[in-house]
């Protein structure tokens, strides 16, 4: 059984084998879900040529965490598929943003849902799939669209991801997943789009059989690798963020 | 600033905030469409929704009360209503491209007499900021705007035809701005109140397309 090889001592072996030009997907809204401790460790690691997809790239509040953008200043990064590349609001900057506006990363920016969704496909085994999101803006200049029922929707393509990294409250040896509230979000759509899922996991790992079945999230069978988060300042702990200034 | 005139932004979001009806499901913007929230509706109950898949949150938490793991999609860490429930982001957006949100509040830059916006995308830049405004201005069953009438220049928001790169086309049903209540109508916006202080003739001298009724 490989059950007790999901379990890894440290976040450094955890990605030890990401290679160079490996895409992606990192998990998290704001903090909750956000895997800290991996984003950490694959910036030590110095996987390059990368594509990284998640909701942002971060950085847009303090204290700052690990996050895409400090993947992209450390030079690891080819091209970010986000739903944002600048902050809502013109007057807040992203740390990614110069970097992107100066053309040394490639950006394709997308719809949350859309994202989402893509993400969905991928693990579902759905190639593409048609939306409402986006018909008659810039995004869909030169696109497929199509009319079903007198309404124009969007082609939009699965979003496959070789690794995902997840951040999940609860876990056991097989690998199941438990989220915590908003920790949700991306993570188990990314966990089912990727061939290779490492999470960081908030509480100890439960033996296998301890966690109720009706109860689990992600299904172990999508989980490779699992650490336990160890407590600050080893482990990182979300906090909350400092209110900006207006 | 100080030249600032007609409804606050506290008022601005309470005059659509009153639109609300019992049983409504609302999603609010970052920003402004936030203060939605604040506004005494008497006894209607909404159910607000965040695109991070909480469905049904409550007022933002002081510090040392949060739960760390639950934010709204302004990245606040809010407390959750009785009857509570949290989804994935492809059930979120399910609930939303499906039409089952009642209302979505937005921020936006420019507002069309023909029910266009522009909230993405700033003059001269090359990326922006889209988060889930295209899939809410495409699947809500309305989709109501707060801006400020103008821009710091003078120049008119609300326009015949957008100039910045749009979010959605024809979506938009109401429109609050310091000046008043505006509908889109197609060869201009209809006019259904105006601001204490603000005459038909100074909204109609700072708008960029013809103020009707």
């Amino acid at each position: 059984m490989g059950q007790e090889s999901k379990l890894v001592a440290s976040f450094a072996e955890a990605v030890a084998d990401i290679p160079d030009g490996a895409v992606i997907a990192f998990g998290g809204f704001a903090a909750p879900g956000t895997p800290y401790n991996l984003i950490k460790a694959l910036l030590a690691q110095g996987a390059r040529n990368l594509t990284c997809i998640a909701n942002t790239t971060g950085g847009a509040h303090q204290p700052r965490m690990p996050d895409i953008a400090m993947l992209v200043e450390n030079g690891q990064v080819r091209k970010v598929i986000c739903s944002f590349t600048a902050a809502t609001r013109p007057t807040d900057v992203l740390p990614f943003t110069k970097f992107y506006e100066a053309g040394e990363v490639e950006a394709e920016l997308v719809p949350q849902g859309t994202l989402a969704e893509r993400l969905r496909a991928a693990g579902a085994g759905i190639p593409a799939f048609y939306t409402p999101t986006a018909v008659g803006t810039e995004l869909a200049e030169g696109r497929e669209t199509r009319v079903f029922n007198g309404r124009e929707y969007l082609l939009e393509y699965a979003l496959p991801v070789d690794y995902a990294f997840l951040r999940a409250h609860r876990a056991d040896a097989a690998g199941n997943l438990q989220y915590r509230l908003s920790q949700r979000n991306f993570n188990p759509l990314m966990a089912m789009a990727a061939r290779t899922v490492i999470a960081e996991v908030e509480e100890e790992i439960l033996p296998a059989g301890a966690m109720d079945p009706d109860q689990v999230h992600t299904p172990g069978i999508f989980v490779q690798r699992l650490v336990r988060i160890p407590p600050a300042p080893e482990g990182i702990w979300p906090v909350r963020r400092q209110e900006r200034a207006r | 600033m100080s030249d600032r005139m007609g409804w606050s932004r506290q008022q601005m979001a309470d005059r659509l905030a009153r639109e609300f009806q019992d049983g409504w499901i609302v999603n609010l913007g970052v920003g402004i469409p936030t203060l939605c929230s604040n506004t005494d509706i008497g006894d209607r109950q909404v159910i607000y929704h965040a695109e991070n898949g909480v469905i049904g949150y409550g007022p933002v938490l002081p510090e040392g009360q949060e739960d760390l793991h639950l934010v709204n999609a302004g990245g606040q860490n809010v407390s959750l209503n009785p009857g509570a429930a949290i989804v994935h982001h492809a059930d979120s957006f399910a609930i939303i491209r499906s039409g089952r949100i009642d209302v979505t509040v937005m921020g936006a830059y420019e507002v069309s007499c023909t029910g266009d916006f522009a909230n993405w995308k700033v003059a001269g830049a090359k990326g922006g900021g889209i988060g889930g405004a295209m899939d809410l201005a495409a699947g809500a069953k309305r989709v109501f705007i707060i801006l400020e009438h103008t821009t710091r220049k003078g120049e008119p928001r609300l326009v015949r035809r957008c100039a910045l790169p749009v979010t959605a086309r024809g979506v938009v049903t109401l429109v609050a701005t310091n000046y008043g209540l505006f509908e889109p109508a197609g060869e201009g916006f209809r006019l259904r109140e105006l601001a204490p202080g603000i005459t038909r003739d100074m909204a109609q001298a700072a708008t960029g397309a013809p103020l009707i009724g």
